[in-house]
């Protein structure tokens, strides 16, 4: 296949990955703050944060209250990560790749990416949030459901599950970031039963709960939930089965013999953690160093298949 | 209450639909009836739900504005135009001797130019094309053919006969378009595909396909072919994307092809160069190639024409075959299909003044008020003097600038264009000009698409049906009315 369409495939991929997880991300934080015991202070900022959106928030918004930081990062034309921008970027590297994927992809991006711009103004306020976030998703899904029903796992297929694992191993570590974060944030009011709160968020906005209650067999608490997203082998939205995920695509694809080097590097970074001690400024730093190594990984990818030869 | 159509009345213009208020024409009468037993509601819940679908299947045009180019929502109207199986036949017929005359014209052109030699075609306007490559002189592309793909533009007159308008012989498009106006009027009007004797369109693609193998130097069962679009911002860019998609081959820009040492064309590919031997391109001939053509331009690939004219790859149109697509060269088309077949032609020519001979001039000038001028290399409905419909200063402009480059001028009277009924805002009934592109592939064979892309100006009088101007499509039914 085209060197140039394996990169927008990748591309679509990811950013539709990325709008998933950003309505994910939104609405569960909805909910987190809703919980919250009265006095404990956690700010909609975080978002912007562990986004790492910092400065391209600041080009626009003075106040970081929930109105501009939901605004920000669903609606803003301005804000390239914003969701609607997001949707946008699958629909135009999806219109110059429509020659891989049957049209009721296509016809699903459009749906989506209408549903989108029509509804958003829904999303940024408060009342109809909840049904906003949760049509992205079940949009999402359903051009996902597309997509896996009509492709065959030939090379756009492999491009496909790089970018969407990249994309979501990536939003993992920044979920679990915010989950660290939160509770740093809080620790001098620390109540009893905060960390259960906050981990079963981080749990519930990767729609992981079912499943981290099935593999761990205990109540929530942030090492088991930490190790849990780190490093279970099934579920599919753990670091460890992205990685994996990633492996066997790599594997698939012509001369990805320069490339097991680099899969290797990334499994090699491993943090035990045993106790609510290890979440804190080590954890972090650790994820950013997941963060960073997924960066590299998406180098390597592009200059073996996407670089003009 | 439903459609009027006992006063839906076309006055002395010819309507595709009916022969007098009130009396569907044959091909239409299954149509006509039908449309007639919706009411108001339904009419309206059908043009929806084509406008709903339009967006879902996300087919647009692109509008160049000082904002940036904006993706419009293809207008179109639900009421498709119909034409008997018998007539269209003939049509058919009149196409493909068309296409042979003009492609046994550009090949000589290129090598011998027979033609000039016998005085048929004279060599001023030759000298003077703007579109004869100098670079192409010499090759020989197999089977003699230069124009694979021509698209025509058919009008019809008060009482109904075809004329030839114009054939689009460099980059034509709208096939897409009309394949796309099928699958919007099938969902919209289901009913009737079950009834009626309706000739699907829906083969184009693997015609197109065939035809582009048939061309290609490597004889492989499966040999590389691509289509070469220009990239998101061309105004066909959909159309470019749909047809690669619906042949199966790969969609490329300059960039994803490079020529070789050995003269050969390549895509890169995530395994390496992979060889690539038939390119339907879509880039205008001065963008082909940088080493030879502009070489400002980025959305070619150099070496390119070397490639080509070595006989590696096979370029659909031929560079240089745009000699033909002309509107000074186009009055001599009946000419060309005496000298080159011996055949009288089938399908007429409009009436067509040339600027450049003095008399023809003279005669233009004085009527301007009554006579469509046009600039000979235009497209688009761009860079026209509608007589009748134009101010006193727009003439005397034209006037002046046809005294300036005669050559690059043509006149034709304002014809009395066909109509159909066409739903305009308040649900109502009103007829619309329009006209009608078949599209003609040539390889070994021929190939005259059933019907083609019915364009209509949807503003009330305007004869401009282009897109980017106003105007929008139907779809274009050829309904064999002697099926059981």
């Amino acid at each position: 296949m085209l060197s140039s369409v394996a990169e927008r495939i990748y591309w679509a991929a990811r950013y539709l990955e990325r709008a998933e997880n950003t309505a994910r991300l939104v609405s569960v934080y909805d909910s987190l703050l809703l919980d919250l015991p009265r006095g404990i202070d956690i700010s909609w900022y975080n978002l912007v944060e562990l986004n790492s959106a910092t400065e391209a928030f600041a080009e626009h918004y003075r106040v970081r209250d929930e109105r501009n930081v939901v605004k920000f990062l669903l609606a803003d034309a301005d804000h390239a990560g914003a969701l609607v921008n997001s949707l946008r970027m699958v629909r135009e590297n999806l219109r110059t790749t429509r020659d891989v994927f049957a049209p009721e992809v296509w016809e699903f991006v459009n749906d989506l990416f209408y549903f989108a711009t029509d509804n958003v103004a829904q999303g940024t306020g408060r009342k109809l949030r909840h049904q906003f976030t949760g049509g992205i998703i079940r949009g999402c899904e359903q051009v996902n459901g597309q997509i896996a029903a009509t492709t065959s796992r030939d090379a756009p297929w492999q491009f496909i599950q790089l970018g969407r694992h990249l994309e979501r191993a990536d939003m993992t570590t920044r979920i679990l970031d915010a989950g660290a974060v939160a509770l740093l944030q809080s620790a001098e009011r620390a109540q009893v039963n905060l960390g259960q709160i906050v981990w079963g968020h981080v749990l519930r906005s990767l729609s992981a709960e079912l499943a981290y209650r099935r593999a761990v067999r205990v109540r929530v608490a942030g090492p088991e939930v930490a190790n849990f997203l780190l490093n279970d082998p099934y579920f599919p939205r753990t670091i460890r089965f992205c990685r994996e995920q990633v492996a066997s695509a790599i594997r698939l694809l012509p001369g990805s013999e320069s490339m097991l080097g680099a899969l290797e590097e990334v499994a090699a970074v491993y943090y035990p953690i045993a106790s609510i001690e290890d979440l804190g400024q080590a954890f972090r730093d650790y994820l950013n160093e997941i963060q960073i190594r997924i960066g590299t990984m998406h180098e390597r990818i592009r200059d073996a298949w996407f670089a003009q030869r | 209450m439903a459609l009027d159509w006992k006063h839906y009345d076309s006055g002395a213009l010819f309507d595709e639909l009916i022969s007098s208020p009130g009396n569907a024409r044959a091909p239409a009468r299954r149509l006509v009836a039908y449309l007639a037993s919706l009411n108001d509601a339904e009419i309206e819940s059908r043009r929806r739900m084509a406008e709903a679908t339009i967006r879902q299947m996300g087919v647009t045009f692109t509008v160049y504005s000082e904002e940036g180019n904006i993706d419009r929502a293809w207008p179109f109207d639900i009421i498709p135009r119909t034409i008997a199986a018998r007539q269209w036949r003939e049509v058919e017929a009149g196409l493909k001797q068309r296409l042979r005359a003009l492609n046994r014209f550009i090949d000589d052109i290129y090598h011998d130019q027979r033609i000039i030699a016998d005085g048929v075609f004279p060599a001023e306007v030759l000298a003077q094309s703007k579109n004869f490559r100098p670079e192409c002189v010499g090759a020989s592309p197999p089977f003699g053919v230069w124009a694979h793909i021509c698209g025509t533009d058919l009008v019809r007159d008060e009482r109904g006969r075809f004329f030839v308008l114009e054939d689009n012989l460099r980059v034509p498009s709208g096939v897409a378009y009309m394949l796309e106006n099928r699958a919007i009027t099938k969902r919209v009007l289901p009913e009737l595909f079950e009834s009626d004797a309706i000739l699907p369109v829906s083969d184009y693609p693997a015609r197109l396909f065939d035809m582009l193998a048939a061309l290609s130097p490597r004889k492989l069962s499966n040999p590389g072919i691509v289509v070469l679009t220009p990239g998101i911002y061309n105004s066909a860019y959909f159309e470019h994307a749909y047809l690669a998609q619906q042949m199966g081959v790969e969609l490329v820009e300059g960039r994803d092809l490079v020529v070789g040492d050995d003269d050969c064309v390549y895509m890169r590919t995530i395994a390496g160069r992979e060889r690539v031997d038939v390119i339907y391109r879509r880039i205008d001939d001065l963008f082909l190639d940088p080493e030879v053509f502009n070489p400002e331009s980025t959305l070619g690939v150099p070496g390119l024409m070397r490639a080509w004219r070595a006989g590696q790859v096979a370029l659909a149109n031929a560079p240089g075959a745009g000699v033909a697509d002309d509107k000074v060269v186009y009055a001599y088309v009946p000419q060309m299909i005496e000298y080159y077949l011996g055949e009288k032609p089938l399908l007429a020519n409009v009436e067509t003044f040339l600027c450049a001979d003095p008399a023809q001039r003279a005669y233009v000038l004085d009527h301007l008020d009554e006579l469509v001028v046009k600039p000979a290399n235009e497209s688009g409905g761009y860079g026209m003097l509608v007589g009748p419909h134009a101010t006193r200063k727009e003439r005397a402009e034209f006037a002046r600038r046809i005294q300036a480059d005669p050559r690059n001028y043509i006149a034709q009277p304002t014809l009395k264009l066909s109509v159909a009924p066409t739903l305009v805002d308040g649900g109502r009934l009103e007829p619309r000009h329009l006209d009608l592109r078949p599209f003609v592939l040539q390889a070994e064979d021929m190939y005259v698409t059933t019907g083609g892309l019915t364009r209509v100006a949807l503003r009330k009088g305007s004869l401009v049906v282009n897109s980017s101007q106003g105007g929008g499509s139907k779809d274009t039914w050829i309904v064999d009315t002697d099926a059981k």
